[in-house]
Formats: structure tokens, sequence, C-alpha cells
């Protein structure tokens, strides 16, 4: 029987199980309202207990099974005397293993090599021995299952507490999944790390100035020196995302906070938010684009009509002014709540001072929005310093340490994408130490997202 | 947003409102057919009013009469709400306050404002009482600010209390420090009328005393005009009543009168808890 049709057979226990069930919990109702115990649950809630009890084991065994099966199958057709003649280790034993086991299901036409050929038959008996097997036990549990539960319903019986309970886990486990991923990254990225770490001190990766990741493959091979001092990363990082694109991001998003909430018309600002945050929407891929098709090119030429000859098409200027741009939606919405959350007495006590809209702004509104405004700020770093897309296209590759805004820089997203990307040996220091950027990445914005929380928290506080 | 009716000719005032100014031989601000409307919907109906240096004058009357909002034409902060219209004239020693050329800057340095409930600035006690000097350029130097600043809080009763934490925010004062610290505010800047919409409303007893001891104390320095749904401070503290009803004006005179001997019926209804 092929694992699709078992699936179904369990499904369709668990559908009798249903009905079989409910059709006796709602006899018990037949009793009068008190010709008997009183009903405790619904007889749907006792029709999902039973079936429930019916699919899951069975499905739970089927899951373990199909995972633990092909070992042992491999371990018996390895025992028969065919397979004495494979190659003892390796690529080629696998290979003939993983063909035997392809013909045996029917997935290759013929053989390609005659040991597998040999070893077909083997792995077919084998697969059909292990799969009745399992049939069998699935069918066995479901019934057990089945009837296990259906003799436990009684008019008093709380199905419907049993089932909740169940529900409830289901969402839990939901809710845990995303948890859980998380933290399974995070230990993979520390493991990694400490790895790279074997290989390159923890004071040379955080303070060294030189990176040049390129290790020697082979001993005589020139150029190749291995230097890990991200230094000049995080710089490139800061300069982009926290400097230069904040230079932008912050002005403008202000502004624009300001004039959406003090001085735009009602209908002005009932689409101009909402055009504002759907920009915050754009993938960053199109601003890449924007970023090293237009930008770039415009920015090299103006370093070079004001005689600066270094400019490169790739400049740290480049791409941390579209980052700017794209980050405004960011800061102005946060800005806007942060100002429209000042209690109006503020504002109203101001004008009654007879100060003026301007005055009241900067005065008034800006300072008691400050914190918010400060959080607002945090949260696009954090988002700016992790952004990828841009950076790769526009910023450049070299590792410079220069405050040159022409110049190309390059930050911590950009390596950890070439160290990556194309083939790798997986336990070379060069692509271990994409994993030490990524935890030192993972720290500093989940730092400043905790700060900026906090703060715009308060300060949501302070007015409630 | 205002439309106003002959903005440079003085209208003689018309009987009835003349009925309603009794006793005033120097207004300081004088009100003539003013109408309020927010959007479609009329708040003030014709009301005509004097307000004078020497008297404080209180503004009564049940609920959504309007109170607030003629308060509010009076320094033009109904200029900040979007569908409000004010005609009818309205000046600040016989100077037209919506006249065209009018600088409502200026305005309401002269007639500053005191909320129901206190709103200081979330600055320093100091940088709160400075807010006004500070925007309208009345201290060249530090040390007029600070003497500004301390006599401001004198006056409002509150510098002893405070002196030695200006730097403290203000709104960290309790709620009837916080009301003097506003009302402190609002005289720093010297105007010539205070108008205060239900100052005590947000204070207990004593804070309400406080305040009620400095409007004395303030009286015939600055023209008053107090907004109180409590007919004992109304009596109190003021020496002129003014009784509004659905948004109109129902009866205007001394205090004293209002309260013994009212000529209307809906007055006496009022004053005596009938409705409200
Ligand atoms: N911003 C506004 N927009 C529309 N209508 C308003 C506005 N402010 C006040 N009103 C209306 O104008 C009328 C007068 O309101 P106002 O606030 O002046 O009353 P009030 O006498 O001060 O009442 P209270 O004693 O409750 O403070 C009310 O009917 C109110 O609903
Ligand atoms: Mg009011």
């Amino acid at each position: 029987m092929s694992s699709t049709a078992l699936l179904f057979l369990v499904l369709g226990l668990g559908l009798m199980a249903w009905i079989a069930a409910r059709t006796r919990a709602a006899a018990f109702a037949d009793g009068g309202p008190r010709g008997g115990a009183t009903r405790h649950s619904l007889p749907m809630y006792h029709g999902w207990y039973v079936a429930l009890w019916a699919v899951l084991p069975a499905l739970l065994f089927l899951g373990v099974w199909s995972a633990v099966t092909p070992g042992l199958i491999n371990g018996a057709v390895l025992a028969t005397p065919e397979a004495a003649a494979l190659p003892a280790f390796g690529m080629e034993r696998t290979a003939i293993l993983v063909e035997a086991r392809q013909l045996a299901t029917g997935q290759l036409p013929g053989a390609f090599n005659p040991q597998a050929q040999a070893l077909a038959p083997a792995f077919e008996a084998e697969i059909g021995k292990y799969r009745l097997i399992g049939t069998v036990l699935a069918l066995v549990l479901a019934f057990a299952g089945g009837a296990y539960a259906f003799t436990r319903i009684r008019p008093d019986f709380r199905a419907r507490t049993r089932v909740e309970r169940l529900v409830m886990a289901v969402l839990l486990g939901a809710s845990l999944i995303a948890i859980l991923t998380t933290i399974g990254i995070v230990a993979s990225l520390l493991f990694e790390s400490i790895r790279f770490f074997s290989f390159v001190s923890p004071s040379e990766f955080l303070f060294g100035t030189q990176w040049s990741p390129q290790t020697a493959i082979r001993a005589d091979q020139v150029g190749s020196s291995g230097a890990f001092g991200a230094i000049p990363l995080f710089w490139g990082t800061i300069f982009i995302g926290a400097i230069i694109a904040m230079l932008v991001a912050i002005p403008l998003g202000l502004m624009s906070a300001i004039y959406l909430t003090q001085y735009a018309a009602p209908n002005v600002r009932k689409w101009m938010k909402p055009i504002l945050e759907v920009l915050a929407g754009v993938p960053t891929v199109v601003y890449g684009y924007f970023a090293a098709l237009t930008v770039a090119p415009a920015v090299r030429d103006l370093g070079v009509s004001i005689g600066i000859s270094s400019a490169s098409s790739e400049s740290a200027l480049a791409a941390g002014l579209v980052m700017g741009v794209m980050i405004i939606p960011f800061v102005s919405s946060m800005a806007d709540d942060s100002i429209a959350a000042v209690p109006s007495a503020m504002r109203d006590g101001s004008y009654a001072m007879g100060a003026t809209s301007s005055e009241t702004i900067r005065k008034v509104l800006l300072p008691a929005a400050l914190p918010g405004v400060v959080g607002g700020v945090m949260l696009a770093v954090s988002r700016a310093i992790g952004e990828t897309m841009i950076v790769v296209m526009a910023a450049g590759l070299a590792a410079n340490l220069t405050a040159n805004p022409f110049a190309s820089v390059t930050t911590v997203t950009t390596q950890i994408v070439q160290l990556l990307t194309g083939d790798q040996e997986f336990d070379s220091a060069k692509t271990l130490a994409a994993f030490a950027l990524g935890l030192v990445l993972f720290i500093v914005t989940l730092l400043l997202n905790i700060v900026a929380l906090r703060v715009v928290k308060k300060y949501r506080e302070a007015y409630e | 947003m205002t439309d106003i009716a002959t903005p440079n000719a003085f209208v003689a005032p018309d009987p009835a409102s003349t009925a309603h100014a009794t006793g005033i031989s120097d207004p300081k601000m004088t009100a003539r057919n003013v109408n309020v409307f927010y959007g479609a919907k009329q708040a003030i109906n014709d009301v005509s009013i004097d307000v004078d240096m020497d008297n404080v004058t209180a503004f009564i009357g049940p609920s959504g009469c309007g109170k607030s909002t003629f308060l509010r034409t009076l320094n033009r902060m109904n200029d900040t709400v979007a569908s409000a219209r004010v005609s009818g004239e309205i000046r600040l020693d016989g100077e037209d306050i919506y006249a065209s050329d009018m600088d409502v800057v200026q305005l309401r340095a002269r007639v500053g404002m005191v909320f129901q409930k206190p709103n200081p600035f979330p600055k320093s006690i100091f940088e709160n009482v400075a807010y006004g000097p500070r925007i309208h350029g009345l201290a060249a130097a530090k040390s007029e600010l600070d003497a500004i600043v301390e006599k401001s809080l004198r006056r409002a009763g509150l510098w002893d209390e405070v002196k030695d934490r200006l730097s403290d925010s203000g709104t960290a004062l309790s709620g009837g420090q916080q009301q003097r610290l506003c009302i402190a505010r609002a005289i720093a800047v010297d105007p010539e009328v205070i108008l205060m919409d239900e100052p005590c409303s947000a204070l207990d007893p004593i804070a309400t005393a406080k305040i009620e001891e400095l409007i004395h104390e303030l009286r015939g320095r600055y023209a008053m005009v107090i907004v109180t749904h409590n007919m004992q401070q109304a009596a109190r503290v003021s020496q002129k009543t003014a009784f509004f009803h659905l948004g109109h004006l129902v009866e205007y005179g001394d205090t004293s009168d209002i309260f013994t001997n009212p000529r209307e019926e809906r007055t006496k209804d009022y004053i005596t808890g009938r409705y409200g």
C-alpha cells in the first residue's frame, strides 16, 4: 500500500471514529434532561476527541517510521551477500546504493551500474517488508487509539476540555515556531562564530583594521594573506547606515511628519500619509537599482566635477543617500505618531501664549515628542545597518577605512553576502567569518531595538 | 474665517447691549453682537458684553451653553479650530481684534489664557514661565529674564514653594501648583486681560482656595474673566456675572444682584440649582 493511500486510510478511520463517537454521545442526550448524568460536552466534542485519538498517534508513528526506516533498510540490504562486493567507502558506494534504491522503487527505468542491478531485488524485498510492518502498526495504532478513546465516552466525560487543550497546544506550538527558529539561528551563529574564533582571535576580528578574507587554498598562492580585521566593515556600515542615511532621513522624515501633523489640510494628509507608508513597502532591491544605476554615477560625476579624483562609481554617498530616502517613511511615521501623541492641551497652551505655529513646534511639540522620535530614529538605524540590497548594489566591496563619502566602502551585510556566495568550503575561516559578522550585526541591532522600544514605551507612558 | 461688519466704524451700542453692559464706564474689552458657528451649528448667538479692569467677570451657565466658546473668541483661540467662524465685533481698548491687520501673536500676549486642566509644558519650572517672555523677546539679558520669572512666580503665589527647584520639571508639581504655574506663565508676558476657563475644576478645595485668593490679589492689575460651574466660587471671586444659556447671554450684571435678585426666571432657576 502506498503511503498516500495509508494516509487516507488513517484519516478515513478518524472520520469513522468521529461519526461513531458523535452518534454515541448524542444518544446520551436522549435520556432526557436529567435522564441520567448530565452530559458535560456537546456530541461534536466527543467526536473530535475520539477522532484525534484515532488519527494523531497513527500519524505520529508514521512520521517517525518513515524517518527511521531508510536507515534500517540500508542496513538490511548491506547485510545481504550481494552487498559484499560493494566498494568499501566513499561516493561510489553511496551512488550505487542510491541507484539500487531508485531501481527498486521504480524511479529509474534501467540500471546504469550492474552492481546496483544486483542489489535492487534485495532493496525491493526490504522496502516491501518495512512498508507492510509500518502499515499494519499504523492501522493497529489507529484502531487502538480510537477504541481506547471510544470506551472513555461517558455523559460526564470532559471531552470539550480535552479538545480545547489540544487546540491550545497547537496554537502554542505555532507561536513557538518563530521563537524557536530564532533561537536556533542564534545558536548556529554562535556555534559557527566560536569555530571562527578558533582561527582568528576575537580581538583581531573586532579591532583589526585590515580586511582581506582570501585565505590561501594552496600554500604557494600569492596575495592571499587572509586578514580578518572587521573595523573597516563596521566603519563602512556606520558611515552609510548611521551617518549618511540618517543625515538624509532624520531631517526629511521629521519635516514631513511636522508638515503632516501640523500644517497639512486633512484631505492632503489623507492621501499623503498612506503614500508615504506604501513607500516603506517598496522592495529594497528596487532602491538598489536606483542607487546603482542612477545615483551612483551622478555622485561620481559630482565628485569628479568638484575635483575629487578618487570618486568611485561605487560610493558610500550613493548608497547612504538612497538608504536615507528608503528610511524616510519609517522616521516620519514614528515621528508623526509621537507628535500626534503630545496632548493638544500642550499645543493650545503654547498658542495661548502667543506663540506661532513654528515656535510651538520647535519649542513645545518637538521637545515633548523627542523621546518618541529618538526611539524611532534608533529603530531606523537598526534597519539601515541591517539593510543589504542597496549596499550590495551600490556601496562596493573594497574595505576602505575612509571618511571620504565619494570613496567606495563596504559593509557587514555586503561582506556576508560576498563570503557566502559562490563555491565555498564550509569550514574555512573565510566562510566562518560570515557567521561572526552576522553575530555582531545581530547583537548590535538587537541592542538598538531593545533600547529603542524601551524609550518609546517610556514616552508613551508619560502621556497616559 | 472671520467676517466682521464694518470693522472701522465703532458701532454705537444698541439698547439691548447697553442694558447688558450696565455700570461699566471704562471697558477693557467690548463684544458686540457676537455669533460663533462651528460649521453650520451656531454655538453663540448675538452676545454683547463689556469687561473691565476693576472687576472680575464670571461666566456661568449649564454645560454646553457656549461659555468656553465665547471665552476663546476673546483671544482668538478659536482660530485654531478649523470649523469655527466668528462674526460680530470684539474690541480690546477700542481696537478690533478680528481686523485683518490684527497680529494674533500680539493679541494673545495681551490677552492671556489659563485652561481647565493644568497644562504646563514638559520643561523646567523656570522654562515654563520664561516661555512667553522668550518668544516675545521681553528680556534682553538673563538677569532680566530671572527677574521676570521670579516676579511672575511671586504674583502667582508659587515662588516660595518652588524657588529651590526651578530646574525641576513643571509636570512634577501637584495639580494646584501646576495651575498656579500656568497662571504665572500667563502673567509673565504682562498681559492686560487674563481669561480662565474653569481653572479650579481639576483641583481640591485647598488648591482652589489658593487660586481664588490669587484672583483677589491680581484684581485691578489685570482684567479677568473666569468661567466656572461653581456658584459659590462665582459669588466669591467675581464682581460681575454673565449667565449664558443655549448660546445666548441671558443676564449680565453685578454678581450681588444676579445671585440675590436675578431679573430673569432662567437665571434664578439655574443658580438655585433647578437645572443645569
Ligand atoms: N471644536 C468644536 N467643534 C464643534 N462644536 C463644538 C466645538 N467646541 C464646542 N462645540 C459645541 O459648541 C457648544 C458650546 O460648547 P462650549 O465648549 O463652549 O460649552 P461650555 O459652555 O464651555 O460647556 P462646559 O461647561 O461643558 O465646558 C456645544 O454644543 C459644543 O458641542
Ligand atoms: Mg467649557
